[in-house]
């Protein structure tokens, strides 16, 4: 992307060279894409540089890549199926863990997405970086950078397994106390693995594999084609 | 000598202090803290994973559950951010109720963090006082949405249907009646803008009452007054927005810094503390509940002048009426698509961002063009408030961890979500 005209990422590129992958202007917000083993370098330019003072991390998450785009109901040709299609279906809440989409070798399925806000500018950054390798996703942890970045990555670890190097205390935060899995991953039933209910006979709380179906009514379906521009343009056409 | 140890203690998860679901794990010496540990999580949902097996508008509905006292401006985000995405905006009169239902929102908001941290620190009557006018508003809620709390009102495109043009009565019955149900339905008479003028009008000396009550009492300034001292530094670094970060001297404010809806068009000030503890919060607070009363009312002037439309006329995006339903085939598909498979939204990722009333609420979304995110993040900002506080309360007493959860404002169904 060269094409780019905006002075903020023209800064960024010229200020980080190839530590930066790629930048974005999309919805008038601005994404750069880091390289993984360059962001606290780029991070901590980013926070203290007169030219972008960055001093808040909003928010930090993971993102699970697998399956993006992938629908569950073809919309390109007609059918007498009808809806019942879009009943058996790969997305999230539509199977069960042993029935799981297994991965198939897409590259960089886990990335990490922190949104930074400047106080001084008053303007808003994304940046995005790729961990390497999916069986153990590893990226550098900004704590040390944006305090605010502690608890943010200890839940993208609890939800998706993504390993922050270098933070102190990488434990789960939000899911239960002794849980197995990585929720938020795609490859993750919905109706996850375990049930937990109170046994009277033993006297306590027991968990069982879970005994209801997965159920999602309403399949995935991509619409490629140009019906909300031209309703869109209908609608400003007509106030 | 006998070895003296630290002593650990759980506060929570039932402490009634805790406000909701918080285990926090106290290590102590003496009666100091030493290092507190929240344990979180014990009333996550699940609701961006949920999200993402849902049609986009389906899932309006666990916004209002996410803060579950400040419900409409989480939809407000999440709507906000479907818009932005879809490349439609709401028109101006959807944008002034939205400005509207927002403060109604951050004083419904407001006066219960005002009543439960007064009665957590062992002021019981201003907690009485503050859901008396909370029950008004929670009314006015339900006159609009047709629920108390977990409205589902703003949708991607507007607002689901204008504002009424008689707000319900109360009728009489074996404890209100006579003088009592004529003085509750006074305010009642005409629409829900008169309602709104009536209640503004009076808000304000509602106000002063709360103050009389706290702002000069000695032990509600014992108990708060260096309580809990944020830097505006470790504002910054922490992450924190809203009233925690004006409280400490940093006047942001995205109703003014980054507008939204009709901020731009309203006149309004923002508050801002000197030291940085619970009671300069406190004070920042209730000066944000005066300007709330003083937005509405500029609402309610702009809404009697101005009618037209509250939704936009995209039928895939938003139902078509009842009455067009009846005779017109296209617009019958049109609403059969839209309930049952919902609209596609053009790949793209947006994060947008409000100013709730605890701080700045934001929605990030990850779309790939189907008719449910991909991924969808929800920031919510008590979750970066309560991550400080073990960095708040180090070397307080067992008694001010109490004051500091009080004055982070936190609710859990916004932060385990």
């Amino acid at each position: 992307m060269s094409d780019v005209r905006n002075p903020l990422l023209e800064q960024i590129q010229a200020r980080f060279g190839d530590a930066i992958l790629s930048v974005r202007e999309a919805l008038g917000q601005y994404t750069v894409e880091v390289a993984a083993d360059r962001v606290l370098e780029v991070a901590k330019a980013l926070r203290d540089e007169q030219a972008f003072r960055f001093q808040q991390l909003i928010d930090l998450c993971g993102v699970d890549y697998l399956s993006y785009g992938q629908d569950e109901w073809e919309t390109d040709a007609v059918t007498d199926e009808g809806f019942s299609r879009g009943v058996l279906g790969a997305g999230a809440g539509r199977f069960s863990w042993a029935d799981r989409p297994r991965p198939a070798g897409i590259p960089n399925r886990f990335a990490a997405v922190v949104q930074l806000l400047s106080i001084d500018h008053n303007m808003r950054l994304r940046l995005r970086y790729f961990a390497a390798d999916d069986s153990l996703p590893v990226v550098p942890s900004v704590v040390d950078i944006w305090g605010a970045a502690n608890w943010f990555e200890r839940e993208a670890f609890d939800l998706f397994g993504i390993v922050f190097e270098g933070h102190p205390d990488l434990r789960r935060i939000l899911t239960d106390y002794g849980f197995i899995g990585h929720p938020f991953r795609k490859d993750f039933p919905l109706i996850g693995n375990v049930e937990v209910r109170y046994d009277p006979d033993k006297g306590r709380v027991i968990y069982e594999p879970v005994s209801i179906e997965p159920r999602v009514g309403v399949p995935r379906v991509i619409r490629g084609d140009s019906r909300y521009l031209q309703a869109h343009n209908e609608a400003a056409g007509k106030s | 000598m006998a070895e003296i140890r630290n002593y650990t203690m759980n506060f929570g998860p039932q402490h009634p202090a805790a406000h909701g679901v918080l285990r926090l794990v106290l290590e102590l010496d003496g009666e100091s803290v030493v290092r507190a540990d929240p344990h979180v999580g014990l009333l996550h949902r699940g609701t961006e994973k949920l999200a993402e097996s849902k049609p986009y508008n389906q899932s309006i509905g666990y916004m209002d559950r996410l803060d579950y006292m400040s419900m409409m401006c989480n939809e407000h985000a999440y709507v906000r951010a479907i818009e932005r995405l879809l490349g439609i905006e709401a028109p101006i009169r959807a944008q002034y109720i939205r400005t509207l239902f927002d403060e109604v929102t951050r004083l419904l908001n407001h006066l219960l963090w005002l009543g439960s941290n007064g009665l957590d620190l062992g002021a019981m009557t201003v907690f009485l006082y503050a859901f008396r006018e909370r029950e008004e508003l929670m009314d006015a809620y339900e006159a609009v949405s047709g629920a108390r709390m977990h409205a589902g009102y703003y949708r991607p495109g507007g607002v689901y249907r204008d504002l009424p043009e008689r707000m319900p009565q109360f009728k009489e019955n074996r404890w209100t009646k006579g003088a009592d149900l004529k003085r509750r339905n006074e305010w009642r008479q005409g629409s829900m803008l008169d309602f709104f003028d009536a209640f503004c009008d009076d808000f304000v000396k509602r106000v002063d009452e709360y103050e009389t009550l706290l702002t000069d009492n000695r032990i509600w300034k014992q108990r708060t007054v260096n309580i809990g001292v944020v830097s505006p530094e470790m504002a910054l670094r922490m992450g924190m927005s809203g009233p925690m970060l004006r409280g400490s001297g940093i006047a942001w404010d995205l109703r003014k810094k980054q507008p939204y809806a009709a901020y731009d068009q309203i006149d309004f000030d923002i508050p801002v503390g000197v030291n940085g503890d619970c009671y300069d919060r406190y004070v920042v607070r209730v000066e944000e509940m005066r300007q709330s009363a003083r937005i509405m009312k500029q609402c309610v002037a702009w809404l009697r002048a101005n009618p037209g439309d509250v939704m936009v006329r995209n039928y895939k995006v938003a139902p078509p009426s009842r009455v067009e339903m009846k005779d017109d085939m296209e617009a019958l598909i049109h609403h059969f698509k839209l309930f049952t498979e919902g609209y596609s939204v053009p790949p793209g990722e947006v994060y947008c961002a409000v100013e709730a009333p605890k701080g700045e609420f934001g929605a990030y979304i990850i779309a790939d063009g189907a008719n449910k995110p991909f991924r969808v993040k929800l920031r919510a900002p008590g979750f970066a408030h309560l991550s400080a506080i073990d960095e708040i309360v180090r070397g307080h007493m067992l008694p001010d961890v109490v004051a500091v959860i009080g004055t982070l404002d936190i609710v859990f169904g916004e932060i385990d979500r």
